[in-house]
């Protein structure tokens, strides 16, 4: 039996069609993939993402714990601040990839991938079992606690406070919910409840994403696509969400992340602090950094019209198969075949020309520089 | 509602047929183009090819994923539609008429009974 999101039957009515996403039924889309990315480029959309987990870290020994247990350096954020982070196990392998909050002084908010949630929580109860205060430490999957709605897109920002009037009244302080700066959180006042929203997003436009009881995320659901409505908002599915996170090289765990690869050479070492003191992973981390790494992950567009690039296609170098594509879509944006692929560090730089074999042919291309789309 | 037209003959794997002569020609319905939406590629097969019935032939791109496309029919490919592959969205746009595939020389017309007739096509798709 599939789980389902709080918003299921919204899916339902909208017309959605529906997958089986890591054990989560889910909207892959509504009408159709390129409409609803260009939506998010252009206007805006909605995205369920309740399957996605959350857990609680608090207590007095919650900063030193998340600064030991992820990459990025927790000491940076005042209450009310996020960062994207990354969770290594010994060898320097990704066991996932994360946002990381502080509401408040020793309380943190860890959103975390929906088909990480088993492996992370029991990767974090063993590391919170072997850390030495760990009587000052409080650690609770609040998964089934949460559920959470994406809403990106350029014209966000002009009717989210229809439904967001007030100040927010814990963690960051502003008195307009657009007052919220990129990475930052507050808690508002929603219907007599209260809901965590957040100025991040995994589309690489403005954007918010909403964390809060079912009931407040239906009401919440509804009361956007009202809003949103004069200016272009579209429910979107997970469809858009891969490609709109594909063209902007936002890694997806499972394609470009796994346990048997470092954030360094998946291309994400900006977000690991080797001077923040010891961490899980820093030894193989610092010396990748310090002596170079074999492989590495590179974006790559089609060089003419071809099939799209998907998962797993060989990718060829100099007539040698030297690595494969992780990550491979028709880009709605630039109407062309991109994706991401791991080849050997040598072979890494932009604007070096590769092959994608696609069905037993091997088709030009060219590496460049991440993010494959930007705005003009 | 998918259309259906009542003067073609269906494959339970959602490609058409019309048949002129003892050529056919080849696409697929309304409803697969439906179900896979966004046709971004088509890859035809090449002119001259010998195809036996139930070969995979061709391939149509979604932007999500890649499906094969099947022959309906055997006999030798005598033409493809270059301008589905320069322009896949007809595909979406005119599934029975300039989103059509290849046209197939047939070489056992007798094939074309196992065939769906409109009516049980419809029956399939729950239409």
């Amino acid at each position: 039996m599939l789980k389902r999101t709080p918003l299921f039957y919204a899916h339902q009515k909208l017309g959605a069609r529906l997958i089986d996403f890591g054990g989560w039924e889910m909207p892959v889309q509504y009408t159709s993939i390129t409409d609803e990315h260009l939506a998010v480029r252009n206007a805006a959309g909605i995205f369920d993402i309740s399957h996605m987990g959350e857990v609680t870290v608090s207590g007095a020994a919650a900063e030193d714990f998340l600064n030991h247990l992820l990459t990025n350096d927790i000491r940076k954020l005042a209450p009310g601040e996020g960062q994207y982070t990354l969770m290594c196990n010994e060898r320097g392998g990704v066991v996932d990839d994360l946002y990381a909050y502080k509401l408040s002084e020793g309380v943190y908010l860890l959103i975390i991938n929906a088909s990480r949630i088993e492996p992370d929580v029991a990767w974090m109860q063993e590391q919170a079992a072997n850390f030495p205060r760990r009587n000052e430490l409080k650690l609770t999957d609040a998964s089934h606690n949460y559920a959470a709605i994406a809403v990106q897109g350029p014209r966000a920002k002009e009717f989210i406070e229809k439904c967001f009037s007030g100040a927010s009244t814990s963690a960051m302080r502003v008195n307009h919910l657009t007052d919220l700066k990129k990475n930052q959180v507050g808690g508002f006042p929603f219907e007599g409840a209260s809901v965590l929203v957040s100025r991040t997003g995994y589309t690489g436009e403005d954007g918010f994403e909403i964390v809060g009881s079912d009931s407040s995320i239906q009401k919440v659901w509804d009361a956007l696509l009202a809003v949103g409505q004069p200016f272009g908002i579209k429910p979107c599915g997970l469809g858009a969400r891969d490609t709109l996170r594909t063209e902007v090289c936002y890694p997806l765990y499972g394609h470009e992340l796994d346990e048997n690869t470092t954030p360094i050479e998946a291309g994400v070492g900006f977000f690991v602090s080797l001077d923040k003191g010891d961490f899980i992973g820093r030894e193989v981390l610092a010396e990748q950094k310090a002596d170079g790494y074999s492989k590495k992950c590179v974006a790559f567009k089609m060089a003419d019209k071809s099939a799209p690039p998907r998962p797993h296609y060989p990718i060829w170098v100099n007539g040698a198969s030297v690595g494969e594509v992780v990550s491979g879509t028709q880009s709605p944006s630039l109407n062309l075949g991109i994706g991401m692929g791991y080849v050997p560090t040598e072979f890494a730089k932009p604007d070096t020309k590769i092959e994608i074999e696609i069905r037993g042919k091997r088709f030009a291309a060219v590496t460049v520089k991440k993010p494959i789309y930007r705005k003009i | 509602m998918s259309q259906v037209p009542s003067d073609l003959k269906y494959a339970k794997s959602h490609e058409w047929v019309r048949v002129t002569g003892d050529t056919a020609t080849v696409g697929i319905t309304d409803h697969a183009q439906h179900e896979l939406t966004d046709i971004v590629f088509v890859e035809l097969p090449a002119v001259g090819r010998k195809l036996a019935a139930g070969e995979a032939c061709a391939v149509v791109e979604s932007v999500k994923t890649a499906s094969d496309i099947y022959s309906p029919v055997s006999g030798e490919v005598v033409e493809v539609n270059k301008a589905a592959a320069d322009n896949p969205g007809l595909v979406n746009t005119e599934p029975f008429a300039g989103g059509w595939f290849f046209k197939i020389k047939l070489s056992n017309a007798a094939e074309l009974n196992a065939l769906l007739t409109p009516e049980n096509y419809k029956a399939q798709i729950g239409g």
